[in-house]
């Protein structure tokens, strides 16, 4: 484990491959949730929750179950199951324990489960730091940290966006473009802009 | 068969599931870089698509209302899994273009969308159908998304040059560009439907 790697995970997760500027990971929730900063702020703090938690879920079970029987071909179903259920879980317990908490990150928690960022943050932590089936020296605190950035990316992504699109409502554009097709193509600018970044390769 | 023409017909125009209810962006806008990997990639798509329609409208009067997502993750889950292996098998350099997209199938909303809105209630023939076209929608989609970013991107369609002395412009095979011919192009249904009424 050495700390370079560290800044290496973070530029690369939140400047480099942004999860949705780059890899195109959830963005049909960046497209709806954007309209306003609020609602985005929640859905994006709810996600790195979970893009958190399912780091840390999902790379004992790819390290003490799926590779010592064999199993790795197993992987999208169990980190997909085990993903769904701690959702779920989740939104149960928030339920229970605070009401107000519910109804600002509640309504996201179900479409948690089928954001792509969520699943593709364990298939990336597990693509990127085993190899041969082996875990890399301090592969979980990679794994942990890769988690916290794709969450910081995503937040970051959301937030300019939002940022953006409130703006944008005041504005008189084409009635061809309105909403999506826009909100896409402000996008594609932001990725341009993102691809500066590119030079930063170590 | 008028009928099942009918259901087959819809996913690939009236309910495109990319231009029309703009789902399943991620792999989409991801691997639209080459015809080849947009093809691939629709192919994967339908076969799943179409495994998890039959298995669910067979099995929807077992399935609890309840705990119905989790059962419907597991049959999607299942095919993607068996998807994944027969690509790695028989087509590694298509599964090494496609990376991580491949198990993301597992969460492209077209597929949960379809079992949720359409195939729980209806007849597995029908969901049969429904499947197919909905795939071959969403191929059709990958095809043109592709073939705008390829050729202009790279100068090439299927790998092969069209047009000499072209200068490609590098930035549409870029991920910006992805995002830019989506826009545009949704833009440009969206003027259709408008006209149309």
């Amino acid at each position: 484990m050495n700390p370079a790697q560290f800044l290496t995970i973070f530029i690369s997760a939140v400047f480099i491959y942004n999860v949705i500027l780059s890899r195109f990971l959830g963005l049909c929730s960046f497209v709806a949730i954007s309209k306003e900063t609020r609602p985005a702020l929640a859905m994006s703090l709810s996600v790195m929750f979970v893009t958190i938690m399912s780091s840390i879920i999902t790379w004992p079970i790819y390290r003490f179950l799926l590779i010592p029987f064999g199993l790795t071909y197993l992987r999208t179903i169990s980190f997909i199951l085990v993903i769904a259920t701690f959702v779920q879980f989740v939104e149960m317990v928030i339920r229970k324990i605070s009401p107000p908490m519910y109804r600002f990150f509640g309504i996201y928690l179900p479409l948690i489960t089928v954001n792509c960022a969520v699943l593709g943050v364990a298939v990336l932590n597990v693509d990127m730091f085993f190899v041969g089936s082996k875990a890399i020296p301090g592969s979980f605190y990679y794994s942990v940290f890769q988690g916290v950035c794709v969450g910081l990316g995503y937040t970051l992504a959301m937030l300019l966006m939002s940022g953006i699109r409130e703006r944008l409502d005041l504005c008189n554009v084409p009635k061809a473009v309105k909403d999506f097709p826009l909100a896409f193509i402000i996008a594609s600018i932001m990725s341009l802009s993102f691809l500066g970044f590119n030079g930063f390769r170590f | 068969m008028k009928g099942y023409f009918r259901e087959f017909v819809k996913g690939i125009i009236k309910e495109n599931p990319t231009f029309v209810l703009v789902l399943g962006l991620c792999p989409t806008l991801a691997v639209s870089v080459s015809v080849i990997n947009g093809i691939g990639m629709g192919i994967a798509a339908t076969f799943v698509l179409l495994g998890s329609n039959i298995i669910i409208a067979l099995l929807k009067n077992i399935i609890p209302d309840r705990i119905r997502i989790p059962c419907f993750i597991v049959v999607i889950a299942t095919f993607v899994t068996i998807n994944e292996m027969v690509m790695k098998a028989y087509s590694p350099v298509l599964d090494r273009a496609l990376g991580i997209y491949v198990p993301l199938i597992v969460v492209n909303c077209i597929v949960l969308g379809r079992a949720e809105a359409y195939a729980q209630r209806e007849t597995v023939l029908n969901s049969f159908f429904d499947g197919l076209g909905m795939g071959v929608g969403f191929t059709l989609a990958l095809i043109l998304i592709s073939a705008i970013r390829e050729f202009l991107g790279a100068g090439t369609i299927l790998g092969y040059k069209l047009i000499k002395g072209f200068e490609p412009a590098f930035v549409l095979a870029m991920p910006s560009g992805a995002l830019l011919v989506i826009g545009l192009l949704l833009g440009f249904f969206n003027v259709l439907k408008n006209r149309k009424i």
